[in-house]
């Protein structure tokens, strides 16, 4: 009797095809980890961002509490923010103006001869660190992001995962509620929102949350009916589980691909959505800062000072390309159903095979 | 079907009375439309303030006002708008507002979306037909950056450099020879890659393209073609002929004898046309002409393909059709081109072709002859459409290469495969069509999103569209000129989710609407 099973079960690994057997025996998560971490761009894309965030926070610090205005310090006298402050290895900061070092506040930073110099990002009019102040403003774009990410997706999960598993009138409701949030562009519902709720980067964080889950809602809900006709969820039923375990237990863990990446996607989105509002003057006002509103506020001295330009806008590009490569490698690692075989034909291989030929001879 | 999209528009719009409804309560309680004249020391002023507060309902809470205000809206559907007036513009009404706004901006969308479908689709395609290649990676790579980039910062830097450095070279447009070389490796090393294939075919599509790539540039340089622009009938010939090749490739094959003489036929019949175009287009003014024009060359086409196509008639005349359209195009081009010099000696202080402000020079405006004005828009709507664009396409050449590398590892191209049909035939008609589809219903929900990105786009560009109308009436908590905003472009979202679903189940048999 063993003997025969044996049998079976080698016949059964005997059919598997290669990428099965590759995963055979492995958790999801492990195979997820490999198969990330197998992506190159990603895996540069997560230690960079790290590297991103830990300058950003250790730098400059970051103000805990309080309400974030500027106020004057009694006892030393000068320009102190409200809140509990920890301070950081860099020696400015993003709210006080120092003596304009370089003619026009000009960057010390120096590629060729690899000097960072006081002011490496240069200083604006008044003579405030740009450093300082780019470090600040992706602390709060970062915040933005996180907050973002972690609302839409929580709303867009539980919205999807009640319209697909309920179906009926409850699904059409919450549909129809969806549509009202995506008819119009995010952009604008944003702006007219954030006049009223906005200013700091937590209220348009929380804001932008509350717009941005409507793609992950029918995403997850598309998923959730195809899911809840499979066996399993009878099965789970049949043994008397409630609905909400239902949904949580069994449904949403098949489901965690879709919702992992396209939270990272949204993410991405999240800091283009947050800067270009800021840009327009909407989103994140002054004296709270943030990428987009540095570009805001020095928008009109792109041809004197460059400067005040570049670096925050560069800053953008790299968190928005990274979070879309880690969004990438996720993709690939959860769903390789666009993965082919490596190719065997192409230039390369045919030097290889020309000089493999040359050898052989 | 009619049931259907009757029901579909209905719920849409029930969507669009909700969503409206709360943008203008929003809107409304967002600040104080009287602000500024409540700190004038005027001594009049109760008086203006009593009359604003009259004539917009001030004193009506805004839920309430809205019926007032969607009172006035319903009246669109039997032809009397009034969608109120607009205080932040001098009390003209909304509608008027809107008219030439909606112009401006619908112009500058429809070509964005148009242009980046085209280069999107055709390079997402071709990179995922050539998987894991050099090409592929390196195309890849610029759409996650093209993908990650702030439209704003790429505005800005597009001012800076797409217009103002360019227009200082093209006052003296001499390409230096390592720039030549460079664009000319460049070049080549692009067209071997989407050439593909093995060590023999890649030396010979890199050295031919090199070769041809060089040559065009020596002639730029040499004629002065980017001071002086011109096609003319040559021009036309040669320019007809690539797209007839185009046209082939994607159509009929080069396998068909009779088709391939055909539409390259069409070269010759539109260097034959070039000289009753120019009677036409002098006799037929306006519109009419360049629209008439394109319609006669079409016409053409379709009718050739007819009289002469055999057996395959119908297939060549709908290739030699595109390949007349197509040549229509162009010949309207050179008629353009033909007032180059006259529109450049026109611009105010020589600044250069690129126009970095505004969508007309009114200098050109006043002088009343549409091949100028023709001329003049495109200068205007390069900086904005290729911002708009370089985030548009990114998304695009995404999703088109996932698309079609899920078509191609289905089973039934390997069958199209199996039985012996050749790669073309497989990747265009059997491949490339299915993976088409999904792209189809991506598009209206990315012109929704061109519209937020024209937003940002207008503001720095100074281009008077609906975006900047939008912004300006929400820092002056001018209600009515947001709603006008919100309207437009929620009608069109609107209507281009119906256009979508009836796309979608056109294309797709499997797909039943009811």
């Amino acid at each position: 009797m063993a003997k025969k099973r044996e049998t079976n079960e080698t016949q059964i690994n005997r059919e598997i095809t290669i990428e099965q057997r590759e995963t055979e025996g492995l958790s999801l998560g492990t195979i997820v980890r490999r198969r990330f971490f197998r992506h190159k761009a990603a895996v540069v894309s997560l230690v960079v961002l790290g590297f991103v965030t830990l300058l950003a926070f250790t730098s400059v610090g970051t103000v805990i509490g309080g309400t974030g205005n500027l106020i004057n310090d009694p006892n030393t006298n000068r320009l102190a923010i409200d809140g509990y402050r920890i301070h950081g290895w860099w020696p400015y900061n993003w709210y006080e103006n120092y003596d304009v070092l370089n003619a026009g506040g000009q960057p010390t930073l120096d590629l060729a001869n690899f000097t960072v110099g006081e002011h490496p990002f240069g200083q604006d009019t008044l003579g405030k660190d740009i450093f300082a102040r780019v470090m600040r403003g992706i602390q709060q774009s970062l915040i933005v992001v996180l907050i973002v990410g972690v609302l839409s997706t929580v709303i867009g999960v539980t919205v999807g995962a009640i319209a697909g598993f309920f179906r009926g009138r409850i699904d059409s409701f919450l549909m129809r509620a969806t549509d009202v949030v995506i008819i119009l562009p995010l952009l604008v519902v944003g702006a007219v929102l954030s006049r009223n709720f906005g200013g700091d980067a937590v209220s348009l964080a929380i804001l932008l949350g509350a717009l941005a889950w409507t793609g992950l809602a029918r995403l997850v809900r598309a998923e959730f009916l195809a899911l809840r006709e499979r066996e399993f969820v009878d099965a789970a039923r049949v043994a008397g589980a409630s609905n909400f375990r239902i949904i949580f237990k069994h449904i949403m863990p098949n489901t965690i691909g879709v919702i992992v990446v396209n939270a990272t996607l949204l993410m991405a989105a999240a800091i283009l959505i947050e800067t270009s509002l800021s840009f327009l003057g909407f989103g994140i006002v002054a004296p709270d800062i943030s990428l987009g509103q540095i570009i805001s506020e020095y928008n009109e001295a792109f041809k004197t000072r460059p400067w005040l330009f570049w670096y925050p806008g560069l800053f953008i590009v790299i968190i928005a390309l990274t979070i879309n490569f880690i969004g990438d490698g996720l993709r690939d690692a959860f769903d390789p159903r666009q993965r082919r075989l490596p190719r065997t034909e192409g230039a390369i291989n045919d030097l290889k095979k020309l000089i493999r030929n040359r050898k052989a001879n | 079907m009619l049931s259907f999209i009757v029901r579909r528009a209905a719920a849409t719009l029930m969507v669009l009375l909700v969503a409206s409804f709360i943008v203008y309560n929003l809107t409304a309680i967002s600040g104080d439309p009287l602000l500024e004249l409540r700190g004038s020391r005027d001594p009049d002023i109760q008086f203006r303030i009593d009359y604003l507060t009259d004539i917009l309902d001030l004193d009506v809470p805004p839920p309430i006002r809205y019926f007032y205000w969607l009172g006035g809206a319903a009246g669109c559907l039997i032809g009397s708008c009034n969608l109120g007036i607009s205080v932040s513009r001098g009390e003209i009404p909304v509608t008027e507002a809107l008219s030439g706004a909606v112009a401006s901006t619908v112009q500058l969308i429809a070509l964005a979306t148009v242009l980046s479908i085209i280069v999107g689709v055709a390079v997402g395609m071709t990179t995922a037909l050539r998987q894991y290649s050099g090409y592929d990676y390196t195309v890849t790579f610029f759409a996650f950056i093209f993908y990650s980039l702030p439209i704003f910062w790429v505005a800005v830097l597009l001012k800076e450099f797409g217009a103002i450095q360019f227009n200082r070279f093209l006052a003296e447009p001499v390409i230096p020879t390592t720039t030549a070389i460079l664009i000319a490796l460049g070049l080549a090393a692009l067209v071997t890659g989407i050439v593909g294939g093995g060590l023999q075919t890649r030396i010979r599509a890199f050295v031919s393209s090199l070769a041809l790539s060089g040559l065009l540039i020596l002639f730029l340089n040499i004629t002065q073609w980017l001071k002086y622009p011109s096609i003319g009938t040559v021009g036309v010939v040669m320019l007809t002929l690539l797209a007839a090749g185009v046209v082939i490739l994607l159509s009929i094959g080069f396998g068909m004898r009779r088709g391939v003489l055909i539409v390259t036929g069409m070269a010759a019949i539109s260097g034959a046309m070039w000289l009753p175009g120019q009677y036409f287009f002098f006799y037929v003014p306006g519109a009419l002409g360049i629209f008439g024009w394109i319609a006669v060359m079409t016409l053409i086409g379709v009718a050739v393909g007819l009289l002469f196509g055999g057996d395959g008639r119908k297939e060549i005349a709908r290739a030699a059709g595109t390949t007349g359209f197509l040549a229509g195009i162009i010949m309207v081009i050179d008629e353009a081109l033909q007032y180059w010099d006259q529109y450049i000696g026109l611009i105010p202080l020589q600044t250069g072709f690129i126009s970095t402000i505004g969508a007309v020079t009114p200098s050109i405006k006043r002088q009343e002859n549409m091949w100028l004005d023709l001329l003049d828009s495109y200068a205007h709507l390069i900086l904005p459409t290729a911002a708009l664009m370089i985030i548009s396409v990114a998304g695009y050449t995404r999703y088109s290469r996932a698309s079609l590398l899920e078509v191609m590892n289905q089973d039934y191209i390997r069958t199209a495969r199996a039985k012996g049909l050749n790669e073309r035939t497989v990747v265009v008609r059997h491949a490339m069509r299915n993976a088409l589809l999904p792209i189809a219903t991506i598009v209206p929900v990315d012109i929704t999103g061109l519209i937020g990105g024209a937003v940002i786009t207008e503001q720095v560009f100074a281009w008077n569209g609906m975006g900047s109308l939008f912004i300006r009436g929400l820092n002056a908590v001018d209600v009515n000129l947001v709603m006008g905003y919100v309207m437009v472009v929620g009608l069109m979202a609107v209507i281009g989710n119906v256009i979508a679903d009836l796309l979608y189940s056109a294309l797709d048999p499997r797909i039943r609407i009811s």
